[in-house]
């Protein structure tokens, strides 16, 4: 449904994501992983067609976000960080305004903010003025925003974040919910939430994939799996083969690619230490050897900044 | 089309919803009656003072009529530059604000249709407002019988005047995210725009004189209220109006670029 290819944001000082490539089945839930300013919201922003990237390509349902817009736009909800609301309007006239400029015909606009409404459970406050709200029914009105139009894609970007813990709970049965029927992308940098909502996760790190998979093998690659993510120069196919049949090897998984140089993801069997063999193929066969590290151990970093940042938010609230 | 008028409709019942269409109307409305009758009280001793001449040198004829809506008419156009800013100050720096701007920057519109949304908005509201000068104008009316030639074509100067002072405004507002900064850069443009006039004046080669005459947004009313239509004065204000959404639809997509 959606595909992500060597997608990169460069600004003039920083880079905000780099050689990005992923894939959204479906009516599977995908869930982004990764520290506060780790390109999340970049990466949503260009797959909504809110910025253009700086390289790489976006399909949405066969359509290119740069060359067909339009066409993205009008496949996908969204759901950004600060929900997009106009506080002095009331949540009904409110609905009414995006359903009409997302293009839902008169004659179906009524029954259309009725559905969603419905759909997210707040049609008692409909006649209620936006910025009277509570945190949490502003929350779903922006979700209701994003279901207007029946999009097949739900873009949500930290769709819990400031909720209290009952809200937070009914937004996450809501998503999964959703799935299915929608294709869903979600962001948060809380690991509870992933696990409990998302089919697949893909963490990021500075503006880089670090690991993509299921919320169940990461657990399991926490207890010691042996990943590697190496970086080589090289023909990207060749490559890829010639690792797989590596003793020791159990899966070779393209990550992504910059400037001719490729991202592998290799996954060893336990216990077993493969880095030192993957060096020796590459140099081997006369592939230039950029970078060449233990993801497992980066991985496990990742997640002690995520779930101490959820600590600490545990204990403010 | 439709997307369009969404915008315009959300865009107005903003104005109304908040005190700001009211705070507006009103002391437009206030200032508008205020001036209007000193205004006539001066015509009216002018008038007085020439019936006393025509005794002693004989009849002068004086269109009276027309002097005050000549005069009033040039005076409702220096309000409208102090007023503007406030109509179009929040058009983009609240959207960019509050994080709606995301909504309609990923909605399926184009920014064309973002920018005519919010541009034909605040020139509806300020039709609204140019309308309201007709009270007095009826007043006008009703006790005398002007020409409605120059009278027509000096609301039409006005018209044209204040949609490129609209288009400005809106340009300026995609600059800041800040409603005041807005309201007071676009103030101060005007300013510039019209104080060009007074420069012009002090100008020493006739040909820098003459382009900053042209410049000055006020002296291509000045054959608007005389009743004299000119090709020259229309395209300036079509002119202005364009390169203004024109600037707007550019700093939107760098807005895009910039994130």
């Amino acid at each position: 449904m959606i595909t992500v290819e060597n997608l990169a944001k460069r600004y003039a000082t920083k880079t905000a994501i780099e050689g990005m490539s992923f894939q959204v089945e479906k009516g599977e839930i995908l869930g982004f992983l990764g520290p506060n300013g780790a390109g999340k919201t970049t990466t949503m922003r260009i797959i909504t067609g809110y910025m253009p990237a700086s390289d790489g390509t976006v399909r949405v349902d066969g359509f290119d976000v740069f060359e067909n817009p339009i066409d993205v736009r009008r496949r996908i909800g969204y759901l950004p960080e600060n929900p997009p609301l106009y506080l002095e309007m009331s949540v009904v006239g409110y609905l009414r305004f995006v359903a009409k400029i997302k293009g839902v015909p008169k004659d179906k606009l009524a029954a259309e903010v009725d559905r969603v409404m419905e759909r997210v459970n707040i049609a008692d406050v409909k006649d209620r003025i936006i910025a009277k709200l509570s945190k949490g029914y502003k929350q779903r009105v922006g979700i209701a925003q994003a279901l207007l139009n029946d999009p097949p894609v739900l873009i949500l970007d930290e769709p819990t974040i400031g909720l209290d813990p009952k809200q937070i709970h009914e937004v996450r049965e809501l998503i999964k919910d959703l799935a299915g029927k929608h294709t869903v992308v979600l962001s948060t940098h809380i690991l509870p939430e992933v696990e409990q909502t998302c089919h697949r996760v893909i963490i990021i790190d500075h503006g880089k994939i670090v690991a993509v998979d299921t919320p169940k093998n990461l657990r399991y690659q926490l207890q010691g799996a042996e990943r590697v993510t190496i970086e080589v120069q090289g023909p990207a196919t060749e490559i890829s083969s010639k690792l797989k049949n590596m003793p020791g090897v159990v899966d070779v998984r393209k990550i992504g690619d910059s400037d001719g140089r490729h991202r592998f993801q290799v996954e060893g069997e336990l216990q077993k230490d493969i880095r030192s063999d993957l060096a020796r193929t590459v140099v081997q066969n006369g592939w230039g050897l950029f970078e060449l590290q233990s993801a497992t151990m980066s991985l496990e970093d990742i997640f002690i900044k995520l779930t101490t940042a959820e600590e600490s938010e545990k204990q403010n609230a | 089309m439709r997307n369009i008028l969404a915008i315009v409709e959300r865009e107005l019942r903003a104005y109304f919803n908040s005190p700001i269409a009211y705070v507006v109307l009103t002391i437009f409305v206030f200032l508008s009656g205020l001036f209007f009758r000193s205004i006539l009280a001066q015509v009216m001793e002018m008038g007085l003072m020439s019936q006393m001449q025509a005794q002693q040198f004989g009849p002068r004829p004086m269109d009276m009529p027309g002097m005050i809506s000549r005069g009033f008419l040039s005076t409702m156009s220096v309000i409208l530059l102090f007023i503007m800013p406030m109509l179009t100050m929040g058009l983009f720096s609240e959207e960019k604000k509050r994080g709606t701007i995301e909504l309609l920057l990923t909605a399926p519109l184009t920014d064309l249709q973002v920018v005519l949304g919010k541009f034909l908005a605040a020139a509806s509201f300020f039709v609204i407002l140019l309308s309201t000068t007709w009270i007095p104008m009826a007043v006008l009316y009703l006790y005398s019988d002007p020409a409605s030639g120059p009278i027509l074509t000096a609301y039409l100067g006005l018209l044209l005047y204040g949609l490129a002072i609209v288009a400005v405004g809106l340009f300026i507002s995609t600059l800041t995210e800040n409603q005041i900064i807005a309201a007071v850069l676009s103030f101060g443009t005007i300013m510039v725009l019209w104080l060009v006039d007074v420069v012009a004046n002090n100008a020493e080669s006739p040909a820098s004189k003459a382009v900053l005459t042209y410049l000055s947004i006020l002296s291509h009313l000045d054959d608007f209220m005389k009743g004299v239509l000119s090709t020259s004065h229309i395209i300036f204000y079509v002119s202005l109006m364009l390169v203004g959404l024109f600037l707007t639809y550019r700093s939107i997509d760098s807005l895009r670029w910039r994130g």
